[in-house]
């Protein structure tokens, strides 16, 4: 699972669906590889546009990087390319192949093996 | 089909379990992109984002570079073989999608619809998908049809619309180890499976297996208009709508 795609998922749980809690998850355990993947500056500009800044800190933070800037950059900043390099690399390179996903609301630990996230639920959570 | 069972626990049985069973066979049956789905992801705007829901082996994720879709599938069988092709996928529950709500800018769910055992919840699924969209996001949906008279399994009007459909696993395949002991060592070899030679000792076990290698997938065979219908009481608007290869499908806006 790529690093970006942290930030399109949270608990399936459905009474989860009205708490903040429920997204981001939290991540524990995981071990990550980089891939390269060809570099789309304007790509990246166009997604930067659609994630929520806070939960990628967060789940940076989660798997031990803690270098993002606080606030999502805009305007000039935009044009550093070695900002956009760099967010290319932890979101599009960089993926978890395995780990465990913690809904921080209702406690429900996911598991990610072989880079693949499974959700589903067992029958009394579903 | 087993009529005692519950809706959740029938699409268990002829369905999850058996896309899990064919799913490499599966996999090789499925690689051609039909014509409206390839046409509907190559008019996104560019770099859109947008779900896949019943992914299947994840032959639509890579039709257009341009775009960032998470595919997501209920067997786990079928999201190997389209992790195998080096596609963002998961294991998920149509009804449960992991998704935070007003997001994607569209998704597809090809041929899959038809696969929960209820009105209410093929409708529930449609609202489910939606749910993911942002206001103005649209939603790309194929069932299969009750109208395909001149189709192999030639359905039509007044044939029953809940049935199931035999997928035979074929004999001629090169051999693989069939031990179901363990299901990731037998997907693994399964890769090999072109050099693996038969050992003689299995030849009896193989032959018994051929006499249960057809499995039957529950669908619900949608008349005309049903699809539309069901898009509408799940909150859609129809924006485009259609017939292609014994199949129906819609265009499905969510109300800005």
């Amino acid at each position: 699972m790529k690093f970006l795609t942290t930030n399109f998922v949270k608990c399936s749980v459905k009474s989860c669906d009205s708490t903040t809690d429920s997204f981001p998850l939290g991540y524990d355990n995981c071990k990550l590889v980089q891939t390269e993947q060809e570099f789309k500056p304007d790509f990246i500009l166009s997604i930067l546009e659609r994630l929520d800044w806070n939960a990628l800190i967060q789940v940076a933070k989660d798997l031990g990087n803690e270098s993002l800037p606080p606030v999502k950059p805009e305007g000039e900043l935009l044009q550093n390319e070695d900002l956009l390099k760099d967010l290319h690399t932890l979101l599009i390179e960089t993926t978890i192949i395995e780990g465990e996903m913690i809904c921080n609301n209702c406690k429900h630990v996911y598991y990610i093996k072989n880079s693949i996230p499974n959700f589903l639920l067992p029958p009394h959570l579903a | 089909m087993d009529e005692s069972l519950d809706a959740v626990s029938k699409e268990q049985v002829y369905v999850h379990t058996v896309y899990n069973e064919i799913a490499s066979h599966f996999s090789q049956t499925r690689y051609k992109p039909w014509p409206i789905v390839e046409n509907f992801l190559k008019t996104r705007k560019k770099y859109s984002i947008g779900i896949d829901v019943g992914c299947g082996n994840g032959k639509y994720l890579g039709v257009n570079p341009d775009l960032f879709i998470i595919g997501s599938d209920r067997s786990d069988g079928l999201i190997n073989c389209a992790k195998g092709f080096g596609h963002e996928v998961m294991v998920s529950d149509g009804l449960s999608l992991p998704h935070p709500k007003d997001t994607f800018d569209f998704a597809i769910s090809i041929a899959v619809i038809h696969h929960f055992s209820t009105p209410e919840r093929r409708t529930q699924a449609i609202n489910h998908i939606l749910s993911k969209l942002k206001p103005g996001g649209e939603a790309l949906i194929y069932v299969w049809a009750l109208e395909q008279e001149n189709s192999r399994r030639g359905y039509k009007e007044g044939m029953p619309q809940d049935v199931l459909v035999p997928w035979v696993l074929q004999k001629k395949q090169p051999k693989k180890d069939k031990s179901k002991k363990n299901k990731k060592q037998n997907r693994d070899q399964q890769k090999d499976q072109e050099e693996t030679v038969d050992k003689p000792e299995e030849e009896k076990k193989e032959k018994k297996e051929e006499e249960d290698s057809t499995k039957y997938r529950y669908y619900h065979l949608y008349q005309k208009g049903e699809l539309e219908k069901n898009a509408e009481t799940a909150g859609g608007i129809v924006v485009d709508n259609g017939y292609e290869r014994d199949n129906w499908y819609a265009v499905i806006r969510k109300p800005t």
